[in-house]
């Protein structure tokens, strides 16, 4: 068997000094390559991993016979945005866990090559074929432009429902815009994928904050037949230590805000500041941390400490993001749990007072539960903190509509058959049902609700039965 | 893009701006606010909806010039078009009818003063207002505040309008003379100032509504920038406020956090003011 091509990416020293994509893609030749290694086994169990399931191996065999055009038609058919998929979802967990070949050396680089097809549409520069379906001339609301919102929005489209994206932010993407930082995805590729859902009719408005600028009984009255909410886990959590309201203390989502969305790191071309010291210290280990820790480093800092309660087993994030933390000099400091933030008695955060932890038994997350080890009480130096212990849904928009049922974590509650909320006609999915997940988990739910929302709409499901 | 309808100028580096905003314009109540954004490369910066009328679909907002980006702001005119703009924000303050109401204003503070002055006067209160700023120049909404106002005070830091001193000093000895009168105090400002006067009707009792002005990002309640302490537990300004009971906010933590971005802020100030003067 030969070996699975490893993807180039710029080397550490070089990319801490950059915003530019780490990971550079597969050529031509190296797609060709991974795609040769690809058995086009008969149970293909790679798609059954995917939660959207592209037909994986029908997209590799075009690769082979190296018609990339058919290739993305194949994967568009199901995935509205492959090229972000192939970058930041995690298919070490999904496609590629279910790969054959994994089981006896490397899966195939499934996400890779969804990237290699992904990218050279976008630079092919070709017009788009759109297939045009007969309008059936219903609007379709759709509350958040998220991966959620945009799958569901585009499946919409693609079967003829006259579409409306409403985005609190200025520009849509959601997570893929404020979040994910620029030398993960490129902005140009969010931009790119957002033009295709745009093409396929969806109309975007921006700037309008569902239940504050209009409500949900607003856009029925405007003749919304069905409505998609898909607005996220955007509501930070904070440690509620003492000291948490220090200047320098920042939530990953202000931080990673400043940064990404409103383009901090260009500063002062770009109005928007952001406070970054030597010391940083990001408190948790999921993506959204090594997010925030690798801005960090590339904002300036000297030293970026990685602060998680339990081992490097349990760090929730992608091993590839880890990896890339690694090489470029994150400090993890494992086992350690912060318990005060120390400020310099000028307002400033100056020391974060951890202690040290060990792991007990598991607990309901089937994690071993980490203990704290009494008296081991040390202090590092920091003059910045990222808190990055995870987020909620908003609770905004559910503050704002009663009648929409939730639970006491503020989830939209959603029959799981159908995506139906306690308001008929009125769907959810994505991180707002389910707190937050992946990206491609959310478009999975984006396409189910899209599914049962079509089936809703053409009067296949009675309402009353509920 | 929302068009600017007219500007009007009410102060050295202080205007006010009509905005087209039909949408805002419909559910604006006194209390809330928006953020806005002049063009790509901006700020994104929470202004109190002054005034608004629905039926013509519009809103007012004053700017005052002090950083970059408001300075951005303000160099728009007539007819421009804001890239940005999203509300309404915040929780609307309650109007009822209380009695006697003292409104507080200091500074740029006339903004979020007057909507809810102009309001609690319409749902039947007496208002007595205090207005105070630097010189009698930098008094703004002056007309305005008059025409809603039962009693009107003006305090100047150099004796240019009204009392010499500030506001708070006017709000002292109207308490001593007639704290029997009083139902209830709004108080609008710097910082320091809304501190100031929730330290004098906290003798009294009384109640005190200040409107906070941390630094913020989205204003929807995704980030956090703008916490504040109130009642000893962190509460988001944009989503939980910014109005809050005076009495219960901590003013020292809320003034360290102003502070966050000064070098920065300087630093962008020096740059647009260089493009100003080569541009």
């Amino acid at each position: 068997m030969t070996e699975r091509q490893q993807m180039k990416k710029q080397k550490p020293e070089e990319r801490i000094n950059n915003f530019k994509e780490v990971a550079c893609g597969f050529n031509k030749e190296e797609a060709l390559a991974e795609a040769e290694r690809c058995l086009q086994c008969k149970n293909r169990p790679c798609v059954d991993g995917c939660p959207v399931e592209v037909p994986i191996p029908d997209f590799i065999d075009k690769i082979l016979e190296e018609d990339f055009d058919d290739a993305v038609d194949i994967i568009k058919g199901k995935n509205a945005l492959p090229a972000i998929c192939g970058r930041v979802c995690p298919q070490e967990e999904q496609c590629e866990i279910e790969c054959i070949l994994g089981k006896k050396g490397e899966p195939v680089a499934i996400g890779a090559l969804e990237r290699f097809v992904a990218d050279f549409d976008l630079d092919s520069d070709k017009e788009e074929e759109i297939n045009s379906v007969e309008a059936k001339g219903v609007k379709v609301a759709i509350v958040g432009s998220g991966p959620s919102g945009l799958t569901a929005a585009a499946d919409l489209a693609k079967l003829g429902y006259q579409v409306t994206l409403f985005e609190a932010l200025a520009e849509p993407g959601g997570v893929l815009r404020y979040g994910i930082p620029e030398f993960r995805l490129p902005k140009s590729i969010v931009d790119e994928e957002i033009d295709y859902i745009k093409q396929l009719g969806v109309e975007v408005k921006t700037n309008v904050l569902i239940g504050s600028t209009l409500t949900i009984d607003e856009l029925r009255e405007e003749g919304y037949e069905a409505i998609f909410v898909g607005t996220g886990a955007g509501l930070p959590y904070f440690l509620n230590l003492p000291g948490e309201n220090l200047n320098g203390v920042y939530s990953s989502n202000e931080f990673l805000t400043r940064s990404n969305l409103m383009k901090a790191y260009k500063f002062p071309e770009y109005k928007t500041p952001i406070v970054t010291g030597k010391n940083v210290a990001v408190v948790g280990a999921g993506n959204v941390a090594m997010d925030s820790a690798r801005t960090a480093l590339r904002l300036g800092a000297e030293e970026v400490s990685i602060v998680y309660r339990r081992s490097r087993n349990e760090m929730p994030a992608r091993e590839e993001e880890i990896e890339n933390a690694e090489e470029e000099g994150i400090d993890f400091k494992l086992l350690r749990n912060p318990v005060k933030i120390i400020g310099d008695g000028d307002g400033w955060v100056k020391e974060l007072e951890c202690v040290k932890m060990e792991l007990g038994e598991p607990d309901s997350s089937g994690r071993p539960r980490p203990i704290t080890i009494e008296g081991s009480n040390f202090t590092i130096p920091v003059d910045t903190v990222v808190i990055a212990i995870g987020q909620g849904p908003n609770p905004l928009l559910s503050k704002k509509t009663p009648e929409l049922e939730t639970t006491e974590w503020d989830n939209i509650i959603v029959d799981e058959e159908t995506y139906e909320t306690s308001i008929e006609g009125v769907f959810a999915g994505g991180d707002v049902i389910g707190g937050a997940a992946t990206v491609i988990a959310a478009m999975g739910d984006g396409r189910k609700a899209a599914d049962e929302i079509h089936a809703y709409l053409q009067g296949k499901k009675m309402s009353k039965l509920r | 893009m929302s068009k600017i309808l007219n500007k009007e100028n009410l102060a050295p580096e202080i205007d006010l701006f009509t905005i087209d905003a039909p949408l805002i314009a419909a559910k604006a109540q006194p209390g809330h606010f928006v953020i806005a954004r002049a063009s790509e490369r901006g700020e994104r910066i929470p202004l109190t909806i002054v005034d608004y009328d629905r039926d013509a679909g519009n809103i007012d907002l004053v700017v005052q010039a002090v950083g970059s980006s408001t300075m951005e702001f303000c160099s728009l005119e007539v007819g421009d078009e804001l890239l940005d703009l999203l509300g309404p924000l915040g929780e609307p303050i309650e109007i009822k009818e209380i009695g006697t109401v003292v409104c507080v204003a200091g500074g740029l503070g006339v903004a979020p003063v007057y909507p809810k002055a102009k309001y609690l006067k319409e749902a039947g209160n007496k208002i007595i207002s205090i207005v105070g700023a630097q010189t009698k120049e930098m008094i703004i909404m002056k007309d305005k505040m008059e025409d809603i106002s039962d009693e009107i005070y003006f305090s100047t830091d150099d004796g240019s309008l009204g009392e010499k001193g500030f506001t708070t000093d006017i709000l002292t000895a109207l308490l001593e003379e007639r704290a029997d009168e009083i139902d209830e105090v709004v108080a609008v400002g710097p910082a320091i100032m809304m501190k100031a006067a929730s330290e004098v009707t906290a003798d009294y009792d009384l109640d005190t509504i200040v409107s906070l002005n941390p630094i913020m990002i989205d204003g929807t309640g995704m980030c956090g920038g703008c916490r504040v302490t109130v009642d000893g537990e962190t509460l988001f300004a944009c989503v939980d406020g910014p109005a809050f009971d005076g009495h219960a906010v901590d003013f020292d933590e809320l003034m360290m956090r102003q502070t966050h971005y000064q070098t920065q802020e300087e630093k962008a100030k020096h740059n647009c003011k260089i493009d100003k003067e080569v541009g």
